[in-house]
């Protein structure tokens, strides 16, 4: 696999990630769920894309992980945005609409 | 990317992987577990729900794996398992792993300890602060004959060091040194020391502080002054046992008082030399002429100033100096622009390094190329097991293991091969540091101090990487890029397809052989030099059976000199009383010891010179006898006679080579005459002797005046006795060297003088041997150097010649069971190591025929590309190829062919 596509898919799954827990913290299954609900089920995340991402975004700490109990009290991992990961939301936000207006308006014309 | 998250997930993964990995165990588990429960709740029964589940999650493990991957600091972990692996694999291959391991340990020890030498010897020769500032004052004088000698230019004399200091522009301090023995008197035993003797400038140019008290001020140098004296750390715990209240007291040195003012820190030298005493020279400024030129000139640069600079500026002066000095009423003071003095300053470096960095970078190279072969031989090792693992690798391959997986499998176990043999290398290097010590050179300055320090671990830690990174590479560059089309192919196992894998074993083999004969090509050069320098007749025979011993006699104990004359003649009677003594005789020096010649202009009666003057000749005093003492044998005419010393006979003996170049045969020269300058008397020739080689063995024989031990002091203008104070005696003995003999030497002496310390006891052997330490010390290590590379060609060709046997089993029995000869089939792989080892040394002597130029200075009384050796070598390295294939051949063509057919 080339490295440019990669990038630019890793860059949208952090930007999907990180947007999906600006309504709060989840775990894994939780944000896998929201990302396919925000994005119309265009993009489903497999565990083996979303767990590699979630755990490199928390060591470099945009996301910060504690155990808890879910709907159904069963012990499983959440995670939260910090402080970091809100900027790096802006940042990724910005650059992602500077990125699809571009496309779209190279698309256009004719 | 902030910076504290980071370190905390890295120490985290680091030290509590068991946590994380438990972590990570259990949120996958939940995972799939919600999962599971979703697609009940979307209706699914629950066998099929979670079966749902799991492929959705597409395999825990999987998962697992590629969230281990993305962690920081991940790579440590899977290196750790790599060397896990590696070293249980080494467990089970103890017989490979061994010689591996101790190939590397020689392999690299010897490179660090012969490192360890030249960074301490080479790169780093002078403890002095800043000293890339400190320049020898050397002086070139091509118009000076021999006193300009090759190994200390020009010296200096004390009023060219008053002029240049006065009036250089370059320097920031400059002084004149010379080195000299002293009596220490006084105390229970007398004892000679050595010392330096140093003018104003000296200390301030080394610039290293005292360990005690201070350093010599100006009035210390000022010639009037009270006397002063510092001591070497050596001496002080010698003499003193490092007692700190030591200054202020005096010593008597020579019969003169002299007040103890400093104490030097303990790695402190003069340049490169050890003393006991510093001392003032003390230089007379209103008492100087233009001669003598018997000093050493050290001096420290302004910052930014250049060497060239320096030689202008001092250029400058040589007429300053010949303008502002004379050597006497009526002496011309420009007599000396027939020497054409000039300048031409070396680093202090340079200068003390000197003629050793030949030999230390050629037994640098030497080594270096040793590791080399013995990382080709590892090479080859491990091309054959990597062989071996082949169908394990492939299949890895194919399930998916990347290529940089395997490859840095491959490497990290090369890596722990080299590193272990790296540390093991550490252990070969302080033993290998020992043996330097004890069996180098004398020229190497140090050594006794040098100890595997952090630079020197450093370099070693280093080289195991590098070896490991070298030899671990090739099996990577061949199986890494195995493909599963390879697996396929490989199950035909033993089919003769190997051959392109044979091709890489043979090239490492074919490069070995090349290296093995450049090792040994240079080793034989070195023993042939050992041999013609012990073929060369030195001037003096058994050198076993010769006891030499000095004794001086400072004015301050007896001032006159017939007294002194009279006291070393009484001396060499009782030593020549003792039983066993044949003759014992003295001279101001005997040859080949170290110390500065002395020289004099020497003109032939009826010869007429080039520009007027004479040339400088190089003269010894001695007593009756002592030719027949040294074993020099009388060409023609007579010795002297103790009346002709005592009659103050105008006679001199001269050289056999000084006889043929001014009359043509010794025994023409008999009756002939010579004199010093061109005012004084004629003395008359009363014998020829053998030329003598006093500048060693692999230095041409010099003409020599011999002067009787007393003589009329040719400089003043009143006759007065003169004659060395400071003799050698040369004493004829079975007994030479052993103690009881010393003891009684001692004995003898002290019977006519309890005062006169005995010092440099040591038999010529020792003094002869010295000159050919050099020499032998890289014949030594060239030698082993070279037996190791053979031994390791050897192993090289033995193992590929081997492997090939046990790949073409099943050809083999084919053959056998067709008909073929036993015969046939061992020449059939003895002939491919010869063909192999005749293309090593094909390369091997274009290489060696280049890499002997830079032996050059190192060799004697044989050429770079002696014909013998040039031709010797390869047939010992084709011997040796056709014993280490022979074995593995005769395996071969024992082979039972049905055995060999059955063991597919």
């Amino acid at each position: 696999m080339a490295p440019e596509p990669t990038t630019l898919l890793q860059g949208t799954l952090d930007l999907l990630i990180l947007k999906s827990l600006v309504a709060g913290e989840k775990h894994g299954l939780g944000i896998s769920r929201r990302i396919e609900q925000i994005t119309g089920g265009t993009f489903q995340v497999k565990p083996g894309s979303l767990f590699p991402a979630l755990h490199r975004m928390e060591e470099e700490g945009w996301i910060s992980a504690f155990w808890g109990d879910s709907e159904n009290n069963r012990r499983a991992k959440y995670y939260r945005l910090t402080k970091a990961g809100q900027k790096q939301l802006e940042a990724e936000t910005q650059r992602w609409t500077r990125i699809s207006w571009a496309i779209a308006r190279a698309l256009e014309a004719s | 990317m902030p910076l504290l998250p980071i370190i905390r997930s890295f120490v985290r993964n680091l030290f509590r992987s068991r946590q994380v990995e438990s972590d990570l165990d259990e949120e996958i588990r939940s995972h799939l577990e919600m999962l599971t429960e979703e697609n009940i709740r979307a209706g699914m029964p629950p066998e099929e729900a979670q079966r749902a589940a799991r492929i959705e999650l597409g395999g825990m493990d999987q998962v697992k794996e590629q969230v281990r991957e993305v962690q920081i600091g991940n790579w440590i972990h899977s290196v750790l398992s790599d060397c896990r692996f590696a070293f249980r694999q080494f467990r089970k291959h103890p017989g490979f792993t061994a010689v591996a391991v101790l190939t590397l340990a020689f392999g690299i020890g010897a490179n660090s300890a012969v490192f360890n030498v030249v960074d301490g010897v080479l790169l780093h020769p002078l403890p002095y602060p800043e000293s890339d500032q400190l320049v020898a004052l050397w002086l070139d004088a091509p118009g000076a004959g021999g006193l300009a000698s090759f190994s200390t230019g020009l010296q200096l004399s004390p009023s060219m060091y008053i002029t240049f200091s006065d009036h250089n522009e370059t320097f920031q301090s400059m002084g004149i040194w010379t080195s000299g023995r002293a009596n220490v008197t006084g105390v229970a035993q007398p004892e000679e020391v050595r010392t330096k003797v140093i003018s104003d400038g000296i200390l301030q140019t080394l610039q290293v502080a005292p360990l005690l008290g201070r350093w010599f001020s100006a009035s210390d140098q000022d010639p009037r002054a009270s006397k002063s004296i510092m001591l070497s750390y050596g001496y002080w715990q010698r003499r003193f046992g490092g007692d700190p209240g030591i200054i202020g007291r005096t010593l008597q040195v020579d019969a003169q008082s002299r007040e103890i003012v400093g104490v030097m820190p303990r790695d402190f030298r003069m340049v490169d030399q050890d003393f006991d005493l510093l001392i003032p020279m003390g230089v007379d400024r209103n008492n100087q002429k233009l001669a003598p030129f018997g000093y050493d000139g050290i001096a420290r640069l302004k910052p930014g100033a250049s060497l060239a600079q320096a030689n202008a500026d001092i250029a400058r002066l040589v007429p300053v100096w010949m303008d502002s000095w004379s050597n006497g009423p009526g002496t011309n003071p420009h007599y000396y622009d027939v020497w054409r003095i000039a300048p031409n300053f070396h680093s202090l470096k340079q200068q003390v390094v000197g003629n050793i960095s030949s030999v230390l970078w050629v037994v640098m190279s030497t080594v270096g190329v040793v590791l080399l072969i013995a990382c080709t031989n590892i090479a080859n090792l491990l091309l054959v097991r990597a062989d071996s693992r082949q169908q394990e690798l492939c299949v890895r391959a194919a399930l998916g293991s990347s290529r940089g997986r395997i490859a840095r499998e491959l490497l990290v176990e090369s890596m722990v091969l080299s590193l272990t043999g790296g540390v093991v290398g550490v252990a070969v290097a302080y033993a290998g540091l020992r043996l330097l010590a004890a069996a180098g050179p004398a020229g190497l300055p140090r050594l006794s101090e040098i100890s595997l320090d952090a630079r020197s671990l450093g370099f070693t830690f280093l080289l195991s990487v590098f070896s490991g990174l070298f030899f671990g590479s090739i099996p990577v560059w061949k199986y890494a890029r195995a493909s599963a089309f390879r697996v396929i192919h490989s199950t035909e196992r033993t089919a003769t397809t190997g051959r392109a894998r044979q091709q890489s074993r043979n090239l490492l083999v074919v490069a070995q052989v090349a290296m093995a004969l450049v090792l040994l090509v240079s080793a034989a050069l070195m023993i042939r030099t050992f041999a013609n320098l012990r073929k060369v007749e030195p001037g003096f025979w058994n050198p076993g059976s010769l006891q030499t011993l000095r004794i001086s006699i400072p004015d301050t104990a007896i001032s006159d000199p017939l007294l002194v004359t009279r006291t070393q003649h009484s001396i060499a009677e009782q030593i020549a009383a003792i039983p066993g003594v044949t003759t014992a005789a003295f001279a101001s020096a005997v040859p080949m010891e170290d110390g500065d010649p002395n020289w004099d202009q020497i003109g032939v009666e009826g010869k007429s010179y080039e520009g007027g003057e004479p040339p400088l000749r190089m003269f010894n005093y001695i007593s009756p006898g002592y030719f027949q003492a040294m074993g020099t044998r009388m060409i023609a005419g007579r010795d002297f006679t103790w009346a002709d010393i005592y009659g103050l006979r105008p006679m001199v003996i001269v050289s056999e080579n000084f006889a043929r170049e001014s009359w043509g045969s010794p025994a023409a020269a008999i009756g002939k005459r010579v004199r010093q300058f061109s005012n004084m008397p004629w003395q008359e020739v009363i014998g020829v002797v053998q030329d003598v080689r006093v500048h060693g063995v692999d230095k041409d024989a010099p003409p020599i005046i011999y002067w009787p031990a007393m003589l009329n002091d040719p400089y003043t203008t009143k006759p007065t006795i003169d004659g060395p104070r400071s003799a050698t005696f040369a004493i004829r003995s079975d007994r030479a060297g052993e103690q009881s003999f010393i003891a009684q030497l001692q004995r003898a002496v002290w019977s006519v003088n309890s005062d006169l310390p005995l010092a440099s006891i040591r038999t010529m052997q020792e003094i002869y041997g010295r000159s050919l330490e050099r020499t032998s010390f890289t014949l030594v290590m060239l030698a082993i150097a070279g037996s190791m590379g053979l031994a390791l060609s050897i192993i090289g060709i033995y193992g590929v010649i081997s492997y090939a046997v046990s790949q073409r089993t099943r050809e083999i029995g084919i053959r056998l069971a067709l008909g073929a000869q036993k015969r046939e089939l061992r020449w059939m792989f003895v002939r491919s190591a010869l063909a192999l080892a005749g293309l090593g040394i094909a390369v091997g002597l274009i290489a060696a025929s280049a890499m002997v130029q830079f032996m050059k200075a190192l060799l004697f009384g044989v050429s770079p590309l002696d014909p013998w050796t040039f031709i010797a070598v390869p047939l010992v390295l084709l011997a040796a190829a056709m014993l280490a294939s022979h074995l593995p051949a005769r395996r071969a063509s024992s082979l039972d062919p049905m055995m060999a057919l059955r063991c597919e």
